[in-house]
């Protein structure tokens, strides 16, 4: 009767809510550098094949920005042996999906497919690393155009889409790796050629520059054997050189006005905060939790409920190896100025920073994570499971395994802690106060009084 | 070709173990499928005769329970268009003795989700919980479901965010679009293309909800799905415990019209000045998700426009680059459902898109070439244990089972009927479902920039609307 008699999970509870995770992996280099992960659940006959390249929109160079993802692209289109639309081709015919994702970071591929195709994915994978044999002009142009698409699709065409293009320059200083948004600028996607795409790739599709995690219901010696068997040709290359950034600060607070194709005005407040995985971001996620994170949550009480002068508000940090980002978005309701929505944000995130929050308030939004982990790791392919998630620890943290360090960064915060933070990094005089107001409504924005 | 592919399937059979080194000359050769079989969902009934579905899963100490009501959006009264989205909406917003902030407080802290909503056919409360806090979890999910507060201040509130949303949805051209499209599919009053308004919304009162919930939340039109680190031994007493108060009912009739075919083909043009793509619905009415050709129409919707490397993507993405994306799907209601292909294309070449979906919707009625066809259907058959991996997969697979009446053991039999399916089943498939000359074409674009172009291809009257003539008089707030 039970469908799914192998534990892959071994979880001991120890107290009512509190379980330790164990994720269970292999992990070994081979010569060429590239690292590998692998990790068995039987939970159903599929496996997830996924690859990390530790590059993104940071490793741009200015006049080139939108390269990484262009080329994560690109990385569809075919290899040395795998003649152009055959990749998604071999892969469907075979029962599999497949997608690939660009961060400022990272690049990353996936292959979630039937547990009797995984040489299929590696032979995909792997052939990658031979691209340049294929690699034509019209390739490019033709992925140029795509690219574009979803830049109108998901930016020019969406309400308040535009103003997100503005933030990096807003929020980096200039030369910052985190300064052009991953998506580039249509100009510089125009004049990327077939030698800028080489370069790139032979800069920085190497193995020693890579991850391969491969989670599900695989056996871990076949799993090796074909691992070695795909990968052990590929050439190492020279190694990268790590990225050097400028030091980010901001130093002022930079207002911005932007009139967009909106019925209703919203307000986004951004700051700096510290990068993944270092001291104070985990106190900032609960910050955004406590500020925007459910009915209860400080600004959606206040603004949503209470006063009901917004429709909706969101906060959340972005957090990156360099840095991250926290932003805290309200849109306001139709007759609403952003002034007064700025002026009772202002209150609540100083109530924080002088009050403390109650223990409630923190465990309430805790637990919520707590159970996020739990559910994140039902699941072991796409963009969020769990192989892409040991790939994501062992390029922030270098422990693939590093679910309940991670966990317990937010279990080790307290109400004073919470505080400290906000008042550390919520400052009024480093941030950026964007309004984005309906055409010809200026008078609806944040204006400093 | 094909000689040089079994001579390397040999080779490879021949040296296990030897050959280290890979032999890229083409896709490797696999092995056979694993399959998947599912065991029978355990099926029993509390006290007051609710029905619950159960199938266990170990791997993680979580569990998804959910209260399946057979009551959706297409079964709102006349003029009180949106009703159950509104009800299901307030539901969780106030219950038993906690206000809508005390219960969304109990909820977070227990590390829990519950939440509520409606669909076309269906509405659900659905509650994700660790497993070390089931009790308290189901204790809230049961007051939120039996003893809903719908208090006026709560309706206040929501309905302002309803109106505040409509009016969000003049500047979204696939919300106008899928509307416009569902309007012009279904006239005369048919619920199916009834969508809420700002009288709609200003028209519900408490009596609504109330109505809505005593009719609708009762045994003979509810079944408690269960999926996770559960036992029937486990859950059984605690589900009794707080839903043996569940009242006893039979489900009331339902309206369900069977809805006309589009005849002739007709184009309506939404004027949305200076939009940067535009958006193109195209389609007309396809098979219900009884039909005998339901798998055919799978098979072939996964060729057409179902998946990345089908023909509307391929042509309009990797061939022109005129969009970042197309695709095609049937809606499968128990009644005949909307087939709809659609896209976000690059202004200045709207009409150069919408010529060539023509172009596919003719080509896709001749004989499909066998690699495709196999493709097509190993990745809707080879991939289908996707729907079997987390507690609310699982859940939303015995829900669809509940929804659409199929017998246990169906989806152990779904691959060998989605491989059984022939070549000819498929190309009948598409003469019958994809029928160019009667085609509903909605476009929600900058009508300046693309009329010319559209009407250079002659496909049929062009029809002008406005994005107010959809969505109707905007809300004055």
């Amino acid at each position: 009767m039970k469908l799914y008699s192998v534990i892959t999970l071994l979880l001991c509870a120890l107290s009512a809510n509190a379980q330790k995770i164990k994720i269970p992996y292999e992990q070994f280099t081979l010569p060429n550098g590239l690292n590998v992960i692998l990790h068995q659940d039987k939970t159903i006959p599929r496996i997830s094949v996924n690859v990390w390249y530790f590059v993104g929109s940071g490793s741009e160079k200015p006049g080139r920005t939108g390269f990484a993802h262009l080329f994560e692209h690109i990385l569809f289109e075919g290899s040395k042996n795998v003649p152009e639309g055959k990749f998604d081709e071999w892969l469907e015919a075979a029962g599999a999906n497949n997608n690939g994702s660009t961060t400022e970071d990272r690049t990353n591929y996936y292959e979630d497919l039937p547990a009797n195709a995984l040489d299929l994915a590696l032979f995909l994978e792997s052939d990658r690393s031979f691209l340049l044999a294929s690699l034509t002009y019209s390739t490019v142009d033709g992925q140029r155009d795509v690219v574009k698409n979803e830049r109108r699709q998901s930016y020019e065409n969406r309400p308040y889409g535009k103003a997100g293009l503005d933030v990096p320059a807003l929020l980096y200083p200039k030369n910052h790796p985190y300064s052009w948004p991953v998506i580039g600028s249509m100009a510089d996607l125009s004049v990327a050629s077939r030698q800028d795409v080489a370069d790139f790739f032979t800069q920085f599709y190497l193995p020693g520059n890579a991850s391969l995690c491969i989670a599900g219901d695989i056996d871990l010696v076949q799993a090796r054997k074909a691992v070695e068997k795909w990968f052990s040709d590929v050439p190492a290359g020279k190694p990268v050189a790590p990225i050097q950034p400028v030091s980010a600060a901001l130093t002022e607070e930079k207002r911005v006005v932007v009139e967009d194709k909106v019925q209703l005005p919203r307000m986004e407040m951004i700051w700096l905060t510290p990068a993944n995985f270092q001291p104070g971001n985990a106190e900032m996620d609960l910050v955004a939790a406590i500020l925007g994170g459910g009915k209860n949550s400080r600004l959606y009480k206040r603004l949503v409920y209470d006063l009901q002068i917004a429709q909706n508000v969101s906060c959340y940090q972005g957090s990156s190896k360099f840095a991250s980002d926290f932003h805290i978005a309200v849109t306001a309701r139709p007759g609403i100025g952003l002034t007064q929505v700025e002026k009772i944000v202002q209150e609540e995130i100083e109530r924080l920073k002088n009050e403390l929050p109650t223990e409630r308030e923190l465990n309430r939004v805790v637990s919520q994570g707590e159970s996020r982990f739990l559910s994140q790791i039902e699941r072991s392919g796409g963009f969020s499971g769990k192989a892409n998630q040991l790939n994501e620890y062992y390029f922030y943290t270098g422990n693939p395994d590093y679910f309940n360090e991670d966990l317990q960064r937010f279990k080790a915060v307290d109400v004073s802690d919470i505080s400290a933070a906000t008042r550390k990094y919520l400052r009024s005089d480093a941030r950026v106060v964007m309004s984005i107001v309906p055409e010809g409504k200026k008078d609806l924005a944040a204006s400093k009084n | 070709m094909k000689k040089i592919f079994i001579a390397f399937i040999l080779a490879s059979l021949f040296h296990p173990g030897f050959s280290q080194a890979p032999v890229r000359s083409g896709p490797p050769a696999l092995d056979k499928v694993k399959s998947l079989t599912l065991p029978t969902p355990v099926r029993f009934t509390l006290s007051n005769g609710l029905k619950v579905v159960l199938m266990e899963k170990h791997n993680v100490p979580l569990v998804q329970v959910n209260l399946l009501i057979e009551t959706g959006n297409y079964d709102d009264p006349l003029g009180k268009e949106g009703l159950a989205s509104f009800a299901m909406d307030v539901l969780d917003e106030g219950a038993g003795n906690f206000s809508a902030l005390q219960l969304s407080d109990e909820i977070e802290y227990l590390g829990a989700q519950i939440g509520s909503g409606s669909r076309p056919f269906s509405s659900e409360v659905n509650c994700t919980a660790p497993i070390a806090r089931l009790q308290e979890a189901i204790s809230l999910m049961s007051t939120i479901v039996l003893r809903p507060a719908f208090a006026d201040k709560e309706i206040d509130r929501l309905r302002k965010l309803r109106l505040n949303g409509l009016l969000q949805s003049y500047d979204e051209p696939n919300a106008i679009a899928n509307r416009a499209f569902n309007q012009l599919m279904f006239q005369d009053n048919s619920p199916y293309g009834r969508f809420s308004s700002d009288n709609s919304i200003r028209s519900y009162v408490r009596e609504d909800l109330l109505a809505f919930h005593r009719t609708h939340f009762v045994t003979g039109n509810s079944t408690l799905i269960v999926a996770g680190d559960v036992t029937r031994e486990s859950i059984q007493p605690v589900l009794e415990k707080y839903f043996a108060a569940y009242p006893k009912g039979n489900a009331v009739a339902k309206t369900r019209p069977t809805p006309t075919q589009v005849k002739g083909r007709s184009i309506y043009i939404i004027d949305k000045p200076g939009a940067a793509q535009s958006v193109i619905q195209i389609g007309r009415l396809g098979p219900a998700r009884n039909d005998p050709a339901y798998y055919a129409a799978n098979i072939l919707n996964t060729i057409f426009g179902g998946s990345f490397t089908s023909r509307l993507n391929n042509n309009l993405r990797e061939q022109h680059g005129y969009a970042y994306g197309a695709g095609s799907n049937f809606s499968f209601w128990n009644t005949p459902s909307p087939f709809l292909s659609s896209s976000s294309v690059q202004t200045d070449v709207t009409g150069a898109a919408l010529g060539e979906f023509f172009k596919e919707f003719d080509k896709i009625r001749l004989p499909i070439p066998a690699d495709e066809l196999n493709r097509g259907k190993n990745y809707n058959a080879l991939g289908y244990a996707r729907l079997f991996e987390t507690n609310s997969d699982l859940a939303s697979t015995l829900g669809s089972q509940v929804l659409y009446q199929l017998p246990d053991g169906y989806y152990n039999g779904y691959v060998g009927k989605v491989l059984s399916v022939t070549p000819q089943e498929v190309t009948a498939a598409a003469n019958q479902f994809i029928v160019p000359d009667n085609m509903l074409v909605v476009i929600v674009g900058d009508r300046a920039k693309i009329e010319a172009g559209i009407r250079q291809l002659n496909l049929g009257n062009l029809n002008f609307l406005s994005i107010e003539d959809v969505l109707g008089k905007k809300p004055v707030l």
